[in-house]
């Protein structure tokens, strides 16, 4: 995905790269001011004072794609959207990450087999990392999608993968 | 004035243009012929009983049975207090009623709306486009038997619950 990852053979000095990268990056996530509907007062609500998140390096909201690391889709996705959200996410650097946050980007929710114009998941628009179902979700698991994307993000490494057959 | 009142003001006024009127229920209407429309809308808001200046909303309803596309307009005067409301109605194979954007300028939208989601022409209306929906969007789907598109620019419009996701 980036420009440093899967270049390197496995070792002691990849492993202490690894782990000085992810930090960072998990650390410092920047989300892009993206709501959509209902879901973006939850996403300020989780942004605000209360529930601060910040705590967790990811309360600077950009209000540009270019800036920022993290794509949190607050709300109904609809196929007018569909097209500049993806060309929001093909603005945003590398490494980047989709958090789908509510029902109607998990899967369609409560549009999904009566409403002509909604995306039946925002997945079918661009690769989603996170999946925060609820309608909206509470601020609380919102911040547990995100917990859960820094453990990914924690995971990453930037040594060449092993290829290994494939499973099917 | 009493819903009765004004439903047998118009009906004296224009004898031939309205063709059954239900001043009883809950949603006191008239049915106007669409040839007079226009005509009969000017009263209704010149005329200084009447004064109907606001026009609330134009809603658009199919009827399939009857083979009817029908544009029911709901009147307020903010000078007397009373409401009315007009229907207007257009075949479904040929939907064609008149505009009254000349007679209450909130009528643009709200026609634009109905032309939008339901297909009904407002002949002489200054733009009529789409308004919600992308200009390229095929049918229209409020209509009873639109059926939902199989895919738009490239992302599946399934509604099945074991659709294929796309691999990103």
């Amino acid at each position: 995905m980036s420009w440093i990852e899967n270049r390197f053979e496995e070792g002691v000095i990849v492993t202490s790269l690894d782990w000085a990268l992810n930090w960072a990056r998990r650390s410092s996530l920047w989300p892009m001011t993206f709501g959509l509907a209902c879901c973006a007062i939850e996403m300020m609500a989780t942004g605000a004072s209360r529930f601060d998140l910040d705590r967790f390096g990811a309360g600077a909201f950009r209000a540009t794609p270019r800036q920022s690391d993290l794509m949190i889709v607050a709300g109904t996705v609809t196929y007018k959207m569909a097209s500049r959200l993806k060309r929001l996410y093909h603005q945003m650097p590398d490494p980047k990450y989709v958090m789908a946050m509510g029902a109607c980007t998990v899967g369609g929710g409560p549009y999904f087999i009566h409403g002509y114009h909604v995306v039946k998941g925002v997945d079918l628009v661009v690769p989603v990392d996170i999946y925060v179902p609820g309608c909206p979700p509470r601020p609380e698991s919102l911040m547990e999608g995100l917990m859960r994307l820094q453990d990914k993000i924690a995971n990453q490494t930037i040594a060449r993968r092993r290829l290994e057959p494939a499973k099917n | 004035m009493t819903p009765e009142q004004i439903s047998r003001r118009l009906q004296d006024r224009f004898a031939d243009a309205v063709r059954a009127a239900d001043a009883s229920g809950l949603h006191p209407h008239a049915v106007v012929e669409p040839g007079r429309w226009v005509e009969v809308a000017r009263f209704l808001r010149d005329d200084a009983d009447l004064a109907m200046d606001f026009l609330r909303s134009i809603s658009g309803v199919d009827y399939p049975e009857d083979g009817k596309l029908v544009s029911v307009y709901d009147l307020i005067s903010t000078r007397h207090g009373h409401a009315f409301a007009i229907k207007v109605e257009a075949p479904r194979d040929n939907p064609h009623t008149p505009s009254v954007c000349d007679v209450w300028p909130a009528a643009d939208w709200h026609e634009r709306e109905a032309f939008d989601l339901l297909g009904i022409v407002y002949d002489g209306h200054p733009r009529l486009t789409r308004i919600l929906l992308p200009d390229d969007w095929a049918g229209y789907p409020l209509r009873k038997d639109y059926e939902f598109p199989r895919e738009y620019h490239g992302i599946p419009c399934s509604t099945e619950t074991n659709q294929e996701r796309p691999l990103h």
